[in-house]
């Protein structure tokens, strides 16, 4: 085992997730203290395109697994390709994105490799070899903190912006190595039939890094548009509470909360949803918050960093402008 | 076909949820526990595919966990399983995930008819991490289709077309049974067990599996261990921006600038 530190990076048509960069990020600064460095695995079909970014990001040496049978991500062959990148790279740690991708995948390969796993990390720390990881539990009502003993390979997914990304250093050089594919039938059962995009060219809730959201105080899915118009001109994406969901204002794959989608953006803003428990668990990590209810007791103001007691009618529409008028500038 | 459930027992998502005395767990005292919610769709899926196809012979819930545990059991066979596997012993309480998957996985492979469906949820609630499904099939060398919205099993059994939700898409997988499946909510709607059906349930069999029947395992050496557990780091106090609407707009945006960053 080396001391080394294995970033997933996650792609999918040639287009690499951010969040793999703040990994990188994170990567790199775990290294020190592991008397390793940060290094990367891309698994695809033709991402060799992609090195000299990952380069940029950190990567001191970048693993690619590159073959036709993974042109699509499919959780078996992509799970043995890592596996094939872990035997090659010996990492002490590996690191994935917590999304639906990472924790499937990272859960498979922790398990071949009977290694010790963390999912959905806000935090990834070490002592005395050990990784520390801190992570939700109980719906987000709780923080734990795991110990993951040095005696394993240890593997962690970790949130969205939980890490900020280093600033891309254009033409750092990383050494590469292709690893080979070797995939049994068994690898291959599931096929990949569509994928479908749901958003219609909306950015997807998680994948805001600012999301707008609205509450059934908006009253009528038409009323919404003011919400997506915010959203836009921030470049965000749009979410509902449970309530408007269940009342048609938005489809159910923009819910936040427990059932729904749990998101960690930049930047929240909450308009006219009360906070029930159940919304929170889905936005309360999410780095700054902005509340915006009449009711000045709701408990959405409990955990927001900015409260506007004010009707959102009058004042998102006003928002929208100034951030207009900001970005003009 | 014989169908899987594997049910796990925590926490109600409406308890009141309080750390216990040593910060290394959750206070158990009153606490009310429930089968988890994302597990019992799997429940309520394994029944009705036995009420649309002819081909289900039987149904068997599975649990790892404490005496209690058994009542959560109880309520998959009140939904309609027809028996249940307790796996009980205090070698194997656990809050990892692969190391309960791994002995599950042994628990499986000591039954010989074998099972070509096994379901559970997408994650539970109380580790909100969901890693139980892909590892128990990464142990039975099964395929599996993660947090499914939408099932079709082709007629004759051997095949079925699931989807699920990616961020910003959804994926069809098309895939060979026997496969594992976790649930993700909108799939089904669980029915609550009627009074006689529970009844009935105390009567349906239970085997209880213990570590002389998986020996050599232990959860304190499976390399991962709860530290302690807290309330969330506070959020810093919610800074209120007063004025006319034109104000707060205004001051809100330079706020985020200038204060927080973050535009």
């Amino acid at each position: 085992m080396s001391n080394n530190i294995l970033v997933f990076i996650e792609q999918r048509n040639g287009k690499v997730l951010p969040a793999s960069y703040q990994l990188l990020a994170l990567a790199g600064r775990l290294a020190p203290q592991t008397g390793g460095r940060a290094e990367a695995v891309i698994v695809g079909h033709n991402v060799a395109a992609l090195v000299k970014d990952v380069a940029a990001f950190g990567a001191k040496k970048v693993y690619t697994v590159d073959d036709a049978e993974l042109a699509m991500y499919r959780v078996q062959p992509y799970a043995a390709a890592v596996c094939a990148a872990i035997d090659a790279a010996q990492p002490k740690m590996v690191l994935a994105p917590t999304t639906a991708m990472g924790r499937d995948l990272a859960s498979r390969v922790a398990a071949r490799k009977r290694a010790a796993l963390a999912i959905d990390c806000t935090e990834v720390a070490l002592e005395g070899g050990d990784l520390i990881a801190t992570k939700p539990m109980y719906a987000g009502k709780f923080s734990a903190k795991f110990r993951l003993s040095s005696s394993r390979l240890q593997v962690a997914t970790v949130r969205t912006n939980a890490y900020s990304a280093s600033e891309p250093q254009s033409g750092a050089s990383a050494e590469t190595q292709a690893v080979a594919l070797v995939l049994r039938d068994a690898d291959k059962r599931a096929k990949i039939k569509e994928i479908a995009s749901t958003s219609s060219g909306v950015k997807d809730v998680t994948e805001g890094d600012v999301v707008v959201s609205g509450g059934r105080a908006l009253k009528s899915a038409d009323n919404f548009e003011i919400i997506h118009e915010l959203a836009e001109a921030l470049d965000g994406a749009v979410g509902a509470s449970r309530a408007a969901c269940d009342a048609g204002y938005q489809p159910h794959t923009r819910q936040v909360g427990l059932t729904g989608k749990v998101v960690t953006p930049r930047l929240y803003i909450a308009c006219g949803i009360d906070g029930a428990i159940q919304h929170l668990a889905g936005m309360r990590g999410s780095k700054v918050i902005v509340a915006i209810n009449t009711k000045k007791d709701a408990p959405i103001f409990k955990v927001a960093t900015y409260g506007c007691v004010v009707d959102l009618f009058t004042l998102v529409p006003l928002l929208t402008k100034e951030f207009k008028k900001m970005k003009a500038h | 076909m014989r169908i899987l459930t594997i049910v796990k027992q925590v926490p109600d998502s409406s308890a009141t949820v309080k750390v216990a005395a040593d910060g290394k767990g959750i206070d158990q005292a009153g606490l009310k526990l429930v089968q988890d919610p994302f597990d019992e769709f799997g429940v309520e899926l394994a029944v009705q595919l036995r009420e649309k196809r002819g081909d289900v012979t039987e149904i068997v819930a599975l649990t790892l966990g404490p005496d209690k545990a058994a009542e959560a059991l109880r309520v998959a066979l009140a939904m309609g399983a027809d028996s249940g596997v307790h796996i009980c012993d205090s070698k194997f309480a656990s809050h990892n995930e692969l190391f309960c998957a791994y002995i599950i996985a042994q628990a499986i492979k000591k039954d010989s008819k074998g099972f070509d469906l096994i379901l559970c949820g997408k994650y539970n609630i109380d580790l909100d991490a969901g890693a139980m499904g892909p590892a128990l099939a990464e142990f039975l060398d099964l395929p599996h289709v993660g947090a499914v919205t939408g099932l079709d099993i082709t007629p004759d059994g051997k095949r079925f077309t699931a989807k699920r939700r990616i961020e910003g898409a959804e994926e069809v997988v098309e895939c060979d049974l026997p496969a594992l499946l976790t649930i993700e909510k909108g799939l089904v709607e669980p029915r609550y067990p009627s009074l006689p059906n529970l009844m009935k349930a105390k009567k349906k069999p239970v085997t209880v599996v213990n570590s002389k029947d998986i020996p050599g395992e232990d959860a304190s050496e499976a390399g991962v261990h709860l530290m302690s557990i807290a309330p969330p780091p506070p959020r810093p106090d919610c800074k209120f921006i007063e004025g006319e609407p034109e104000q707060i707009a205004r001051e809100l945006v330079r706020l985020l600038r200038e204060e927080a960053k973050v535009l």
